[in-house]
C-alpha cells in the first residue's frame, strides 16, 4: 500500500471514516438539536467530493486493482454526493415531523453513502460485493425507522432485507463460478483471461447470469421487482428517495463497468436476454404505475420503468464502437433521472403528513390554487419524467434512444417511446388533479425542503436548455483502459 | 475408490440430506440443528480441500457463533412462533419447477459440456491453506476489502443496536 | 487417486439450489434466512474447491470476506425478526406484507 493508493480511494475514506466518527460526536449532540448532525453529514460528504473534483480526469488503479478511478467513477462519486447531501436536506424536516428524530439516521445515510462511493470505484468483485452490502445493509436499518409509528415501515425493512441478502447470496455464487472459469476476481483480469480463450464458457455465463440476477433484485427490473412497491411504500419516504436514486446508481454502476469492462462477449451472447429484461421491464414497470392510488407505489413503478431506460443500454454496451455513447447516455440519463426523481419526492415529503397521510393522487387536488410554486415544480419534475421538452428528461431519453437506434436495436427503441407515452398517462394524471380539482392540501415549508425543491427545479429545467456541460462530462468518461 | 472418494461421497449424502431436512423441518430448531450439521460437513470437506484454516473459521463462526445466535433468537420468540401457512399455492411447484430446470443446468455443465476444462485437483504442498499464507494474503493484497469488511461489521452492530432498542426508546 | 472439481462443484450447486428453494417455499423468517446461509455457504464450498483447484489461496481468502458479510446479513436479519416478532407477534413473512403487487 502506497500514499497513491490511498489518494485513489479518498473519497471513500472520507465518507466512512466521517461517519465512524459522527457517530461518536452525535452522541454528545442533544437530541433537540440534531440538525447539527445533519449539517455535520454534509460537510463530510462536502470534504468527500473536494479529492473527486481535483482528480476528475485521472486514471489509476489502487489496491492491486482492488478500486481503479476513471472519469466513469468521478462522475457518479459527484452523482451519488449530491444524492446524499439532497437525501439529508430532504430528510431533516421530515424526521422531526414524523417524531423519529435520531442522530444515527445521517450516520447510517453516510455508511450508505460510502458503499455507494466505493462501488463505483470497484475493479474486484470482491469489492462490487462488499460494496453492495456496504450500501444496503444501512438501507435496510434505514426502512426500518419510522417503526414506531408506522408498522408498515418494519415490514418494509424486512422484506427489503430478505430480498436483498436473496440476491447477494447469488451474487456470490455468480463470483464464485466466474472465480472457477477466470481464475481471478479483478474484472480487468477476468477480461484478459476471456479473450485469452483460456476460460470456461459454461461457467462463465452462468455465473455473469447469476449476478446479473442479483443485480436485477437491487436495481428492480423485471422479473426480479416484485419487492420495490411493498418497500417503497413501507419505507420512510425520505429513506425511499435515497432507495430510489442511490441504490439503482450504485447497482447499475457495477453492472456497466462489469458488462463493458469484465465481460462483454458473454454480454453479447445473453444480448436476447438483456433486450427481453428491458422490454420487459419497460412494459411492466409503465402499466403497472397506471393503476396505483397511492403516490409511492407510482413513483416505485416508475423507478421501475427507469431502471428499464438505463437497462437498454446494457445490450448496446455489446458494440464497442456504441459502448462510448452508451456509457455517457447511461451516466447522463442517471444524473437526469436523479435531479427529477429527488425533486419529486422532495414535493411528496412536502404533502406528507405527520400521520403518514396525505400520500393519495388525490390528496393533490388543488395544489395549484394553493401552492402555485410546489405545483409547478412538481409538473416540472413530471414532464421530466415522462421526457417532453425543454425539461431534462428529455435529453436523457433522447440520447439513451439514439444509441439504441445506434445499435440497431430498433423494436427496442420502439417498446420504449410507446412506454414513455404510455408513461405520461400518470405522471399527467399528477398535474391534472393538482390543478383541475379543487381541494385543501397541507404543505410543508421549511428552508432545507424549499431550498432543495428549488435546487432540484432549477436543475430539472436548466439541464433541459442547457445539457451541453453536462453532456461534455458525461462523454468524457472513460471507463478504464477501455475509452480514452 | 479410494478412500478420499468414499468419504466425499458420504460427506456429500450428508450435507444434502441436512439440507433438506433443514428444508422440511416444521419445528425450527430441527431447523437450525439441520444447518448445524450441514456447515460442520462443509467444513470437513473444506479440509480434503487442504484448508485447514477455513475450515476451523467455519467450525467457530458458522457453526458456533451464528448458528448459537440462530437458536438463541429462536428459543427467545419461542420455538412455535411462525404456524406455517403457504398462502400462495403456485409458488412451491413453480420454485420446485425452476430449481430442477437450474440442477439440469448445472449437470449439463459440469459432466457433459465442458468436462476437460475444469481444472483437475493434483498433489499440492503442505503449506497450502496454512493461516499464514492466508494472513499473508489477506493483509497485503486483500488489505482494502478487509478494511471494508470491518466497516460493513461495524454497520451492522450499530443497525442491530438501533433497530433492537426500538421498544425501550 | 484425488477428487474431481466437478464433484464439488456439483455438490455445492445441489446446495445452492436447495438454498434458493428453501427461501422460495418457507414461509417463517427464520428459516428463509437460514437458506440464505445455505447459499452463501454453498458459494464458500465452490470457492475452496476452485482455491484447490488452482493452487491460489485468492479462493480461500474470498471466503473469509463471505463469511464476514454473513455475520453481518445475520446480525441485522435476526434483531429485524425479534423486533417485529416483539410488535406483531409472528414472524410469518405473508402476514408481515399483506402482498399487493
Amino acid at each position: 500500500m502506497t500514499t497513491a493508493d490511498l489518494n485513489v480511494a479518498l473519497p471513500f475514506i472520507i465518507v466512512a471514516a466521517w461517519a465512524c466518527i459522527l457517530l461518536v460526536i452525535d452522541l454528545f449532540i442533544p437530541a433537540d438539536r440534531k440538525g447539527l448532525t445533519a449539517l455535520l453529514a454534509v460537510a463530510g460528504m462536502g470534504f468527500a467530493s473536494i479529492p473527486v473534483l481535483l482528480r476528475f480526469e485521472e486514471s489509476n488503479r489502487a489496491f492491486n486493482g482492488m478500486i481503479v478511478q476513471d472519469g466513469f467513477s468521478s462522475f457518479l462519486q459527484l452523482l451519488l454526493l449530491g444524492v446524499g447531501v439532497i437525501s439529508v436536506a430532504l430528510a431533516y424536516d421530515y424526521l422531526q415531523r414524523r417524531k423519529i428524530v435520531k442522530g444515527e439516521y445521517y450516520t447510517l445515510l453516510l455508511f450508505s453513502v460510502s458503499g455507494m462511493v466505493l462501488m463505483a470505484q470497484a475493479g474486484d468483485l470482491i469489492i462490487v460485493f462488499l460494496a453492495l452490502e456496504l450500501l444496503s445493509v444501512p438501507l435496510y436499518v434505514l426502512s426500518g425507522f419510522a417503526a414506531k409509528s408506522n408498522p408498515e415501515s418494519e415490514e418494509a425493512a424486512m422484506k427489503y432485507f430478505l430480498l436483498g441478502a436473496f440476491a447477494s447470496g447469488f451474487i456470490v455464487y455468480g463470483i464464485a463460478l466466474v472465480y472457477g472459469a477466470t481464475g481471478t476476481t479483478e474484472i480487468e483480469a477476468i477480461h484478459n483471461v476471456l479473450i485469452s480463450g483460456v476460460s470456461n464458457l459454461g461457467l462463465l455465463t452462468v455465473g455473469a447470469v447469476l449476478i446479473l440476477v442479483g443485480l436485477g433484485f437491487k436495481v428492480a427490473v423485471v422479473p426480479f421487482h416484485m419487492w420495490t412497491p411493498d418497500v417503497y411504500d413501507g419505507a420512510p419516504s425520505s429513506v425511499t428517495a435515497l432507495m430510489s436514486v442511490g441504490a439503482k446508481a450504485g447497482g447499475f454502476a457495477a453492472l456497466l463497468r462489469l458488462f463493458l469492462a469484465g465481460f462483454p462477449e458473454i454480454a453479447a451472447n445473453l444480448a436476447p436476454i438483456l433486450v427481453g429484461v428491458a422490454a420487459l421491464t419497460l412494459i411492466w414497470g409503465n402499466i403497472a404505475a397506471i393503476a396505483q392510488q397511492n403516490i409511492k407505489r407510482m413513483m416505485a413503478y416508475s423507478s421501475i420503468s427507469h431502471a428499464g431506460y438505463i437497462f437498454m443500454m446494457l445490450p448496446a454496451i455489446v458494440d464497442s464502437d456504441i459502448a462510448p455513447d452508451a456509457i455517457s447516455a447511461a451516466l447522463f440519463y442517471l444524473f437526469v433521472y436523479a435531479v427529477s426523481n429527488l425533486g419529486a419526492w422532495g414535493v411528496i415529503l412536502a404533502l406528507e403528513r405527520a400521520d403518514g397521510g396525505g400520500l393519495s393522487i388525490d390528496d393533490y387536488a388543488g395544489l395549484g390554487e394553493r401552492n402555485p410554486g410546489l405545483a409547478l415544480a412538481m409538473a416540472l419534475f413530471m414532464l421530466s419524467l415522462i421526457g417532453v421538452p425543454p425539461t431534462a428528461g428529455f435529453i436523457g431519453k433522447f440520447f439513451l434512444f439514439r444509441v439504441v437506434l445506434d445499435a440497431n436495436m430498433i423494436g427496442l427503441a420502439l417498446v420504449g417511446v410507446i412506454t414513455s407515452l404510455i408513461s405520461a398517462y400518470y405522471y399527467l394524471r399528477v398535474v391534472v388533479v393538482m390543478y383541475m380539482r379543487s381541494g385543501d392540501p397541507q404543505v410543508r415549508s421549511e428552508r432545507w425542503l424549499n431550498a432543495t425543491l428549488w435546487l432540484t427545479a432549477l436543475g430539472t429545467f436548466l439541464l433541459g436548455i442547457f445539457p451541453g456541460p453536462l453532456l461534455n462530462l458525461a462523454s468524457r468518461t472513460g471507463l478504464f483502459g477501455l475509452v480514452p | 475408490m479410494s478412500t478420499q472418494l468414499i468419504l466425499f461421497f458420504i460427506l456429500a449424502v450428508i450435507a444434502i440430506l441436512s439440507a433438506i431436512g433443514m428444508l422440511v423441518s416444521k419445528n425450527s430448531v430441527y431447523s437450525a440443528m439441520f444447518l448445524v450439521l450441514n456447515f460442520v460437513t462443509i467444513a470437513v470437506l473444506f479440509l480434503l480441500l487442504n484448508a485447514p484454516f477455513i475450515a476451523m473459521v467455519q467450525v467457530t463462526i458458522y457453526a458456533g457463533a451464528i448458528m448459537v445466535l440462530f437458536l438463541f433468537v429462536i428459543m427467545l420468540l419461542g420455538t412455535d412462533m411462525a404456524a406455517e401457512g403457504i398462502s400462495m399455492p403456485w409458488q412451491p411447484p413453480i420454485a420446485i419447477l425452476l430449481s430442477g430446470a437450474l440442477i439440469l443446468e448445472f449437470a449439463f455443465i459440469l459432466f457433459f459440456a465442458q468436462q476437460d476444462v475444469l481444472p483437475q485437483i493434483e498433489a499440492i504442498s503442505a503449506a497450502f491453506g496454512s493461516p499464514q499464507s492466508i494472513g499473508k494474503l489477506l493483509f497485503n493484497f486483500y488489505l482494502l476489502p478487509f478494511e471494508v469488511t470491518s466497516v460493513l461489521l461495524l454497520v451492522a452492530m450499530v443497525g442491530a443496536i438501533i433497530l433492537a432498542q426500538r421498544e425501550t426508546g | 487417486m484425488t477428487i474431481p472439481t466437478n464433484y464439488f462443484l456439483a455438490l455445492s450447486g445441489v446446495l445452492f439450489i436447495l438454498g434458493v428453494l428453501g427461501v422460495l417455499i418457507r414461509r417463517n423468517s427464520i428459516v428463509i434466512l437460514m437458506s440464505i446461509e445455505l447459499m452463501l455457504n454453498s458459494a464458500n464450498l465452490a470457492f475452496i474447491a476452485f482455491a484447490r483447484a488452482f493452487e491460489a489461496h485468492t479462493g480461500q481468502v474470498l471466503v473469509f470476506f463471505v463469511i464476514a458479510v454473513g455475520a453481518a446479513e445475520v446480525a441485522i436479519g435476526l434483531s429485524m425478526i425479534v423486533s417485529i416478532y416483539r410488535s406483531r407477534g409472528n414472524i410469518d413473512i405473508d402476514q408481515i406484507s399483506q402482498l399487493k403487487g
